[in-house]
């Protein structure tokens, strides 16, 4: 719809217009008003204006200092982009205040009420967008973030990039100041650009520049549906400071506000899913591997129902909580090699799941092995494959697949499973079962294994991963618990120990493994988790808190309760090992300086105090704790005021993995 | 022409070689042993960390995911010459120690160490593992 105004004052389209026009032409147009020079020319080369002369009022907008245009004639654009953003039902918005959204901001909290979305302070845009990606894992819900067009969107880009890596919905709006002869000169100019989009379009699924208040209203009900249709991902939306500010115009043409209506997942073909189905159903040893295959509490049934109508092995790579750990069907990866038949749901990287990679060959390049036999045939239903982009690497090695599903997995799986059912022939029923109680007595097995691997060093100094993970476990296993992140690696013990069930007990990591995600993510995901009365934990690393520990006083400050035990190994601990790796090709004794691991990848020398750090911004706090007998007498405790609604951190001492 | 000779002359060869490979093992083994027995476990626990074991191992030997299949070292570590021989070639997954960045005489203290590590309770004794 095109913007009319009817009044004499200058609108700001038409200014652009006008002022790009004349800008060209004023050079032109003062050279042929100067009589003395032009009447010596022939008339030929007498060079005619392409436009008419400003009047005086244009003019005066181009040399004179630009004022503040009067916005205060009537409802502000803003207003109505409230009222937009209200209809989708965005219950937070955490972000770091900007001018060049401080229209959007002041209808938020005044028009708005500051509810539906309530505004959660930050002290950075990478945590705003991490909180906003662990709400989403949780709640199944996508949040609205706003940040400062240039300086605020490139400190966020690198949650962007693990939202759209981990396949989260997040709304960015980027304030974008483009009018450049009305924007206040100085800062505000240095933060504006051309195409604030362009920094993060590699890594979302889709972005806008609106241009009316009515563009706003299409555009952002856009947004928000293709965010969260499967493949769900990030969008960007730059949204001038303008067009918040300035009044609404409707010249008779009545803004409206597009009702949504959520897109089905898209559901694999039924040629192919009846080929899978074949293949699986007549399969000796049929694997199936999942990532992000359970989008909601409704996969993991569904997952279940497929593995125990084949009685096949289940190997989760741990991107969601797809499947009962507690199940008898749920099996270590090493198990791939065996099948003849595999189905990946949702991988993030089939290759490596049939394939290994050792990092130890010469000259830095790799040994590449496969897993599985040639005549193993390979079944995928992925939704990223609708949704791939060039630069970004995050699709992985090329992988010829026999069954190549691009399509959502939990939307394709009941038809999946009515399939095999009707494809398993006559007289297999015997030999399918007899596959479940040999996959049953190995799971029984690893389990003792895992809990006498567990036992090693159980009493050392610093603290083991096993016991730091289970003294935790023993304080929450009777709450209704959530383990929001486990940033740092401490060996899988939670999934290898912890009897995960429900979707919430488990959701995957940050998609991009952009270090800094566990901290914001954890916080976020503990916000939704607080609203449905459950109790979070995290296992929080050193390395990953330090990258924006701001994060601790928005906790505080929204009293958002979390537990977060400290996987405080005091370094970049894959760097550690990195280099460790490298002097060995080498032949050359890795250099530590004072410290225990190699230079520049130790967090020691001083050993960071975090306990005083998040005490400093309102937490709970505790340590360093490095004895395992205080542990526990520490964790019930911290339980006891995260319980008051307060959050909590231990500061551990503990093992490198 | 008859081939003894040649077949005569290629046993001798072949027994001559045998024996002479048998003689470095069993030297070697010699060698291993005596450096093995010299060795200490204080001295290992240091060459441990100043070489960078513990990295993967952890500080008890007691391995990771950064191990293969979460492999432990201790308590109870293969015997000292297949652990001696895997730490200088490896499986590929470790980076190989050679002698020029870690001795002999360090290797062996780190084996010593790894033997000093007492053994693992069963996890049916501690409460936290039996539930």
């Amino acid at each position: 719809m095109e913007r009319k105004d009817s009044n004499t004052d200058m609108n700001r389209r038409k200014f652009l217009t006008r002022a790009a026009v004349v800008g060209t032409a004023t050079p032109v147009m003062l050279r042929n008003t100067d009589a003395a020079t032009t009447a010596s020319l022939p008339e030929e080369i007498v060079r005619r204006p392409s436009a008419r002369a400003p009047n005086a009022k244009v003019a005066a907008a181009e040399t004179e200092t630009p004022q503040e245009p009067n916005y205060a004639n009537g409802r502000p654009g803003s207003d109505f982009m409230v009222d937009v953003i209200k209809t989708l039902d965005i219950k937070y918005m955490p972000s770091n205040p900007a001018s060049s959204f401080r229209g959007l901001h002041e209808s938020l909290i005044d028009y708005g009420g500051n509810k539906q979305p309530e505004f959660l302070t930050c002290m950075h845009e990478e945590s705003a967008v991490g909180m906003a990606h662990g709400y989403f894992k949780v709640s199944g819900k996508p949040l609205l973030t706003l940040c400062h067009g240039t300086v605020g969107l490139q400190h966020a880009a690198m949650a962007i990039y693990n939202a759209w890596c981990d396949r989260v919905p997040v709304l960015v709006v980027g304030g974008n100041d483009l009018d450049a002869a009305t924007r206040p000169p100085g800062v505000p100019t240095i933060h504006s650009a051309q195409d604030i989009n362009a920094l993060v379009r590699d890594f979302t699924k889709w972005d806008d520049t609106p241009v009316s208040a009515q563009h706003f209203a299409q555009s952002f009900v856009r947004m928000y549906k293709i965010a969260t249709t499967p493949p769900y991902g990030p969008v960007m939306m730059s949204l001038d400071a303008g067009l918040q500010q300035e009044p609404i115009r409707e010249n008779g043409v009545k803004l409206y506000i597009p009702r949504f209506v959520p897109s089905s997942p898209p559901q694999g073909d039924s040629g192919a899913v009846k080929e899978a189905a074949r293949l699986l159903a007549r399969a000796e040893r049929p694997v199936i591997v999942v990532d992000r295959a359970a989008r909601t509490a409704n996969g993991i049934k569904l997952l279940v129902e497929l593995a125990e109508t084949l009685q096949a092995p289940v190997v989760d790579m741990g991107g969601r909580m797809n499947f009962p750990k507690t199940h008898s069907l749920s099996r270590p990866a090493n198990i791939i090699g065996q099948a003849d038949v595999v189905i990946g749901m949702e991988l993030s990287d089939f290759w490596g799941v049939v394939n290994s990679y050792i990092d130890n060959g010469d000259n830095g390049v790799g040994f590449n092995e496969s897993k599985i036999k040639s005549s193993t045939k390979l079944i995928s239903i992925n939704s990223v494959e609708l949704n791939t982009k060039a630069n970004y690497q995050d699709f992985q090695r090329f992988l010829t697949i026999d069954v190549s599903m691009p399509a959502d997995a939990e939307a394709t799986l009941p038809a999946l499973i009515d399939a095999v059912k009707s494809a398993i022939p006559d007289g297999r029923s015997a030999a399918i079962s007899k596959r479940g109680d040999a996959i049953r007595r190995a799971h029984a097995e690893a389990r003792e294994n895992v809990k006498q691997a567990a036992a090693i060093a159980w009493d050392a100094s610093p603290i083991s991963t096993a016991r730091l993970v289970m003294e935790t476990w023993a304080q929450i296993k009777d709450l209704d618990w959530s383990l929001v992140s486990t940033a740092g690696n401490v060996s899988d013990w939670p999934n290898r120990l912890w009897p995960m069930e429900q979707h919430y007990h488990w959701l995957g990591g940050s998609g991009g493994y952009g270090v800094g995600y566990g901290a914001p993510a954890s916080i976020g995901a503990a916000l939704a988790n607080r609203d449905l009365g459950r109790f979070s934990v995290s296992i929080q690393s050193d390395g990953d808190l330090m990258y924006a520990p701001g994060v601790l006083w928005t906790a505080a400050r929204h009293r958002i309760p979390l537990l977060a035990v400290m996987h405080n190994n005091r370094g970049y601990h894959q760097e550690v090992m990195h280099i460790q790796r490298v002097a060995n090709f080498r032949d050359r004794v890795a250099y530590l300086g004072e410290d225990l691991a190699p230079v520049g990848t130790s967090i020691q020398n001083p050993d960071i105090e975090y306990h005083k750090l998040a005490e400093s911004m309102g937490w709970w706090a505790k340590g360093p704790i490095k004895h395992p007998g205080d542990l526990g007498p520490a964790i019930k405790e911290a339980v006891a005021v995260v319980q008051s609604g307060q959050p909590a951190l231990l500061n551990v001492w503990t093992q490198p993995r | 022409m008859s081939n003894g000779p040649v077949i005569f002359f290629r046993r001798c060869v072949t027994l001559i070689t045998v024996a002479a490979v048998a003689s470095i093992i069993h030297a070697d083994r010699i060698l291993a042993n005596e450096a093995m027995f010299a060795g200490s476990a204080e001295r290992g626990k240091v060459a441990f960390v100043k070489h960078g074991c513990w990295q993967c191992h952890g500080f008890e030997g007691q391995g990771s995911v950064a191990t293969s299949n979460c492999a432990v070292l201790a308590p109870n570590p293969a015997s000292f010459e297949t652990f001696a021989s895997f730490v200088r070639s490896t499986n590929r997954s470790m980076p190989a120690y050679r002698e020029a960045i870690l001795s002999n005489a360090d290797l062996a203290d780190i084996y010593v160490f790894l033997q000093s590590i007492p053994e693992t309770p069963n996890y049916r004794n501690i409460p936290l593992l039996n539930r």
